[in-house]
């Protein structure tokens, strides 16, 4: 049972990193109905900002600025150099924009910042809590934990921005649909830069974490693809949604990892594992079977 | 006069063509499909950046391999078995006229063209990668695992590992962790006979690809409580691991990694948590020795150096192209003082070349590449030639040797490869060479 519970939080510990992550894809998306392809190209690029800046000299705090300036700028560009022109395009041909900036981050990010993997220290130590290991002999990180904090303040802002601000609602609007809202006088160039931005600021804070967590590198870029399931289970239009499709994937993956193996072991014979790579992909299939908006997703009807 | 005035242009048409010929003859080609951006990119620019640098500094210093000027084309692959391919189909051409051996640094791309390599025969090398079974050359007469396959590495690293637990492994867990594809899979089998053989408890453990979330397989290893953990990573795997082994507080000295898993680039970017990680490895890095020293001075000393990061030079992949690139070049040697010095060899005379390799340490040290590599000696029925690895060990800013030469255990290894290229054989309806002819 104590096992159990130990992979339990490791898992949704774990799937806290995949819903900081998940989140970047849900602003754009809530924003310009648009799937974001390059968001995990966008954390790479946040991270590699990081790194570069300290690179050349300047401390963490003003790296960490710097790389925010960095991503907000390049949220003006995208908006100015690849989305205006797109105004009212079909979603698809925006989604295929989005295909072509990802691979321009990938080639630009390294020849700016360098190719090299680099090590990101925030100065959180990802060893257990001493006091957890000896009361209950229970591995829980401290930097897992911090992530997780940081996750919950970071939703909470986003969940009331949407909500309460003017800019949020203007954000909805566009949206639902962009000639509506630009008939009612919203500023749609300057809602775009707003969210590229913001999602430019998530995209950061996710590379900060997983870039301290694993190395700043090129296999940044694959966090997008954990990503991809929270976005299916907990709604691609949700931000408290990607928190919970986030918690689902990686406590179900990490209790799949462990405890399905031996029993397919013993059906088919042979060595399983290393399950984590599917997994979440064939319980976003189930949901998308079930509840294809997601568990917070916003029901789509359309009067006929 | 029409009829003369036509066999006239005939004959100059044929000259100039046989000329152009013989100028394409006198230079060697080399077809490089390497990977210098993607996700593992940084690998890439350090091994290829390593390879082009000998040859062209075989070019400055010594012009070319006995007077045959080497050139190259690079192919970009991004460690994409397709786009390797690719690129093996556009350079195949030009390597049917003179060729070097293919490096790919990539398992998946070697796999993919074993065949169409030897269909072409265009001698593909594996260094420390590939298919084990393909050291049987009577069945793989152009593919060269050479040094070491995954198995030898393997079982080197247990006997590393008997010799830490003073000669005996019985009673002993160990955990294999490793990248859930073709690269890990390949040394199960050689772990799994050595675990009957020392008695020690083996525990297998996948990792799936990229391998960028090791919770569950370390949480599995804190309940498994296991005396080592050999490891089987590449690229974000690695890092993974080592900070994962720190989370759940299990020691790094008690992690050995393959040669994949021991380069700075999988260190530096742990921090602190790498310090006291062991991987396999047969070159040594620093510029200490006299060949990378050199290469330095006459390459870059003559601004004609590949790689843009001169910091690369001496790292442990920067070393290691350099070490592919001398076995290369030592292979067109060889099969030079069969064939004809001064020519430029095909890709058969190559392939004999490769399978006649004798390179002692005494040419080692005239070459300036001790340490680079170990002794090799190649034959019909053993492309890999060696089988020996070191073991060195991460000291929180660099790699440090910390043991000899250590040779798998070659009377259980052989014949599990030799019993898996038969069934190759036996698959694909082929006849296997008979080495006794070729000796």
């Amino acid at each position: 049972m104590q096992f159990f519970l130990e992979v339990l939080i490791s898992g949704l510990l774990s799937g806290v990193m995949y819903a900081l992550v998940a989140l970047g894809f849900v602003l754009i998306y809530k924003a310009s109905g648009v799937f974001n392809f390059a968001q995990g190209a966008m954390v790479y690029l946040a991270a590699l900002a990081v790194v570069g800046c300290m690179e050349k000299g300047a401390p963490l705090w003003l790296a960490i600025i710097l790389a925010f300036v960095i991503m907000t700028l390049f949220g003006i560009a995208t908006e100015k150099f690849v989305l205006r022109k797109l105004v009212n395009q079909p979603p698809i041909t925006l989604f295929m924009a989005t295909i072509g900036l990802a691979f321009f981050i990938e080639g630009l990010a390294p020849i700016v910042f360098g190719s090299e993997p680099r090590a990101l220290d925030l100065g959180i130590v990802d060893e257990p809590i001493p006091a957890i290991l000896d009361a209950w002999d229970m591995v829980i990180s401290k930097f897992d934990l911090v992530a997780a904090g940081i996750a919950a303040l970071l939703v909470t802002t986003l969940a009331l921005f949407f909500q309460y601000t003017r800019i949020g609602r203007a954000l909805r609007a566009v949206a639902d649909d962009h000639q509506a809202a630009l008939s009612i006088g919203i500023p749609l160039q300057h809602i775009w830069a707003i969210v590229w931005g913001i999602a430019g600021f998530v995209a950061l804070v996710a590379g900060l974490m997983w870039g301290a967590r694993n190395g700043v590198q090129f296999a940044l870029t694959f966090t997008a693809l954990k990503a991809l399931p929270v976005l299916i289970i907990g709604g691609f239009t949700s931000v408290p949604g990607a928190i919970a499709g986030g918690l689902i994937i990686g406590a179900s993956e990490k209790l799949a990892e462990i405890y399905l193996p031996p029993v397919m072991q013993s059906m088919f014979g042979g060595n399983f594992g290393g399950i984590e790579g599917w997994f979440p992909y064939v319980l976003a299939l189930f949901f998308l079977l079930v509840r294809p908006e997601g568990l917070f997703g916003e029901k789509h009807i359309d009067r006929v | 006069m029409f009829k003369c005035r036509m066999s006239a242009l005939t004959a100059a048409v044929s000259i100039a063509l046989l000329s152009q010929a013989a100028i394409a003859a006198e230079e060697q080609f080399f077809p490089i499909l390497s990977y210098r951006i993607g996700p593992y990119g940084a690998n890439g620019q350090s091994f290829f950046g390593g390879f082009v640098d000998y040859l062209n500094y075989v070019n400055l210093k010594e012009n070319g391999i006995n007077g045959v000027k080497i050139v190259w084309e690079e192919c970009e692959t991004e460690y994409n078995n397709a786009k390797g391919i690719e690129c093996y189909e556009r350079l195949k051409d030009k390597a049917k006229v003179s060729t070097g051996p293919i490096h790919t640094m990539s398992t998946g791309v070697a796999y993919a063209l074993i065949d169409k390599a030897a269909e072409d025969k265009i001698p593909l090398a594996m260094m420390g990668y590939g298919r084990t079974d393909a050291v049987d050359g009577s069945v793989f007469p152009y593919a060269f695992p050479l040094v070491t396959t995954y198995q030898m590495q393997a079982s080197a690293i247990l006997r590393f590992v008997k010799e830490k637990e003073k000669g005996s492994l019985e009673g002993k867990k160990i955990v294999y962790l490793y990248h859930d594809s073709a690269y890990g899979k390949e040394p199960i089998a050689a772990l799994q006979e050595e675990a009957k053989i020392n008695k020690f408890e083996l525990t297998l453990i996948p990792v799936a690809h990229p391998g960028n979330e090791q919770g569950a397989q370390w949480l599995k290893i804190r309940q498994e409580n296991p005396d080592y953990v050999v490891f089987w990573g590449w690229g974000v795997m690695n890092q993974t691991a080592i900070k994962a082994a720190q989370k759940i507080g299990f020691s790094r000295d008690k992690m050995v990694g393959s040669w994949w898993a021991g380069s700075e680039e999988d260190t530096v970017p742990a921090g602190d948590a790498a310090k006291g990680y062991m991987s396999a490895t047969w070159n040594v890095a620093g510029k200490d020795v006299p060949l990378i020293a050199d290469i330095e001075k006459v390459v870059y000393g003559a601004g004609q150096g590949n790689l843009g990061d001169t910091s690369k030079i001496g790292t442990i992949l920067y070393n290691r192209g350099v070490s592919a690139a001398v076995l290369s070049i030592e292979a067109i040697r060889k099969a030079q003082e069969k064939y004809g010095k001064g020519k430029a060899m095909t890709g058969e005379q190559v392939r004999w070349g490769m399978e006649n390799l004798d390179i002692s340490d005494a040419r080692l040290k005239e070459i300036g590449a001790t340490d680079l590599l170990p002794e090799i000696k190649t034959s019909c029925d053993n492309h890999e030639g060696s089988g020996k690895i070191k073991i060195q060990q991460w000291d929180g800013t660099q790699w440090v040797v910390v043991s000899g030469w250590i040779e798998g255990n070659k009377g259980l290894i052989h014949p599990l490869f030799k019993a898996s290229a038969e069934q190759y054989a036996k698959e694909k309806g082929m006849t296997p060479r008979d080495c006794a002819k070729e000796m």
